[in-house]
């Protein structure tokens, strides 16, 4: 596969410290080995309930945060090998938009200087063309020229978040991943964003991760689709085939509680019992076999690989495919926005 | 919450009282080192409207000239602890790690000494002067930066748009003097003005034991130490330097306060629109 972003098993675990010594007494794994390949222009999506690592993912491909082990090749270049000014210079071309749009804008700059930083820092235009490359960029996102005077905390969290993508779009990267970029907005602003980044994703040729729990929204705008379970890829295919006929029972039941727009369908959801591992202690065999409707016994000592199933169609589970949607639980591609209100947190 | 008093009172006083300093020689009535013995502990009057001290000589003009030793101890105090605590808070915040262990453990041995003991031991081995009362309540002074400066470090780099910022490329310098240093800038304001007060305080703790400025140079707290002998005698000579220092500290905390407001540009808009 050509890929522009190629991650290798990928893990993050951060040490758990107790008591008065702050001893380490174990690890959490964040991110448990994963491998994924985006290919150049794709919108891929990436889901999965709180905690279960999209966000330290996220911010392992950037090196935000330092991965523990495994590789990011961007473009084929290892991220993880590359020096602090090596990698400096590479920013502008994998960029991040962040979850939280009050605070990701710095309260003391004025939205010029906010999207005037990222051309100076990488020398892109020289400082007589910023202002105009600046009312350029607000154009993108939709806002006026007249933002640029102004501070972060005068805008709603709709617009701070449109300048947040502005700042992204500045150097005009390749990669651009979103972090939840709306689960902290108001649900009426949520639908204008997503479209934004659709749109510019199309218009722009942007590889674009979404990471998102929000199953609606992944439906209409990505073209393939992950699910993480406690920091590992547990499901991984076109976002189509995979909403279609999800083969693995972790994604099964997320589709099932998608709520849906028509009043004369009835749901057959499918309710986990009890509440997700931790994952400094996680289970032996296949994470997900405790609560997992159709675990056996060898779930319990041996962890699935990623196997395809379907062209393009992987999915990590010895029993792939048993469980299946209701016949009327199928969530049409039809869904509309209205239904992206009830969320799946 | 509290209605805080406005910047303009706070910064009205401070402005008057360093206008007087600036000013003394034009302001002061009479020389501030003119004796005249027959009239010593003269109670306030016309001609010397806070009256005269122990050898004769004019209160007034005495306190204005005595604005500049406090004000100006007090300003230099402050500048240079800010910026010595300020450069070693913002070290340990960013950097962490050993260099950060290293200097709080230092500040820590400063802080467990009592400060104005400190101040007085340095001050009893330099020697009394205006530049050995500075250095040593610089000494003492830095510490409370350095402790404010870190943790305000500590806690906006965890910061989001501290995250964005390196991820948009921007370099580490680059990220503290931006996005991180202009973030302290309000809280570390707010400190040294507070922090002035104290070292005025301080300064006239020094002078009133006599290790601050030697006569005849007149001083706030060498003034109270004056009219300590005379307390009920002539209580004029001790009551109004301890009226101009509580004022003085008055003004400086008025401003501090009323800073915390002004300064954050999201409380700014809301003043003008009032």
């Amino acid at each position: 596969m050509n890929s522009i972003l190629s991650i290798r098993e990928l893990t993050k675990s951060f040490p758990v410290r107790r008591g008065v010594f702050r001893r380490t007494v174990g690890h959490v794994r964040a991110v448990d080995s994963v491998d994924l390949d985006l290919a150049p222009g794709e919108s891929f999506a990436l889901v999965g309930e709180s905690g279960s690592g999209k966000t330290t993912l996220a911010r392992c491909v950037v090196r935000l945060i330092e991965p523990t082990s495994g590789s990011v090749e961007f473009r084929g270049e290892n991220l993880l090998e590359l020096s602090a000014e090596v990698l400096r210079r590479r920013r502008r071309h994998f960029q991040i938009i962040f979850q939280d749009p009050y605070g990701s804008l710095n309260p003391r700059m004025r939205v010029e200087r906010i999207l005037a930083e990222p051309l100076e820092v990488h020398d892109l235009v020289p400082a007589s063309g910023r202002k105009r490359r600046v009312h350029e960029l607000l154009d993108t996102v939709g806002l006026s020229a007249e933002a640029a005077g102004r501070y972060p905390h005068e805008f709603s969290g709709g617009q701070r978040q449109r300048v947040g993508i502005a700042r992204a779009l500045a150097t005009e990267p390749e990669l651009l991943i979103a972090d939840e970029p709306v689960s902290a907005l108001d649900v009426s602003v949520r639908a204008q964003i997503i479209n934004l980044l659709a749109e510019l994703q199309q218009r722009l040729g942007l590889t674009m991760m979404l990471i998102a729990h929000d199953l609606a929204v992944v439906e209409q705008i990505t073209d393939r689709c992950g699910v993480l379970y406690l920091g590992r890829l547990v499901e991984l295919g076109p976002t189509r085939g995979l909403f279609e006929r999800p083969q693995h029972p972790y994604t099964v039941s997320l589709l099932s509680a998608v709520p849906l727009p028509d009043p004369h369908r009835t749901t057959e959801r499918i309710v986990l019992s009890g509440e997700p591992p931790s994952p400094s202690d996680p289970p032996g065999g296949c994470a997900f076999h405790p609560r997992c409707p159709i675990a056996r016994e060898r779930c319990s000592s041996d962890r699935p690989a990623l196997t395809e199933v379907a062209p393009g169609h992987r999915v990590a589970c010895h029993f792939a495919g048993e469980l299946q949607l209701g016949q009327n639980a199928s969530p049409d591609a039809s869904g509309t926005f209205s239904s992206s209100d009830r969320s799946i947190q | 919450m509290t209605a805080r008093p406005p910047v303009v009172i706070g910064a009205g006083l401070v402005a008057l009282f360093v206008l007087a300093a600036i000013l003394a020689p034009v302001l002061a009535p009479h020389d501030p080192a003119e004796q005249n013995l027959a009239r010593r502990l003269e109670s306030p009057s016309a001609a010397h409207p806070l009256g005269l001290d122990e050898l004769g000589r004019d209160i007034l003009s005495r306190l204005i000239f005595g604005a500049r030793v406090s004000l100006g101890v007090g300003l230099a105090v402050v500048l240079l602890s800010g910026a010595i605590g300020s450069l070693i808070g913002a070290a340990s915040g960013f950097l962490g790690g050993r260099v950060d262990a290293v200097l709080m453990r230092v500040s820590d041995v400063f802080l467990a000494f009592p400060g104005i003991l400190l101040a007085i031991a340095l001050v009893a081995v330099l020697g009394p002067a205006l530049r050995h009362v500075i250095l040593a309540l610089v000494v003492i002074g830095w510490v409370g930066y350095a402790r404010l400066v870190r943790g305000q470090v500590l806690q906006i780099r965890e910061m989001e748009f501290v995250a964005a910022a390196r991820a948009t490329g921007v370099r580490g310098r680059l990220v503290l003097l931006r996005h991180i240093l202009p973030n302290v800038l309000p809280t570390l304001t707010v400190q040294l003005s507070l922090g002035m007060a104290g070292a005025i305080l301080a300064e006239a703790s020094l002078s009133f034991l006599g290790l601050g400025i030697q006569p005849p140079t007149p001083s706030w707290g060498a003034m109270i130490n004056a009219g300590r002998s005379h307390l009920l005698d002539a209580p004029h000579l001790g009551l109004f330097p301890g009226l101009a220092i509580l004022l003085t500290v008055m003004a400086l905390n008025y401003l501090g306060d009323a800073l915390v407001d002004s300064l954050d540009p999201r409380e700014r808009r809301l003043h003008i629109k009032q």
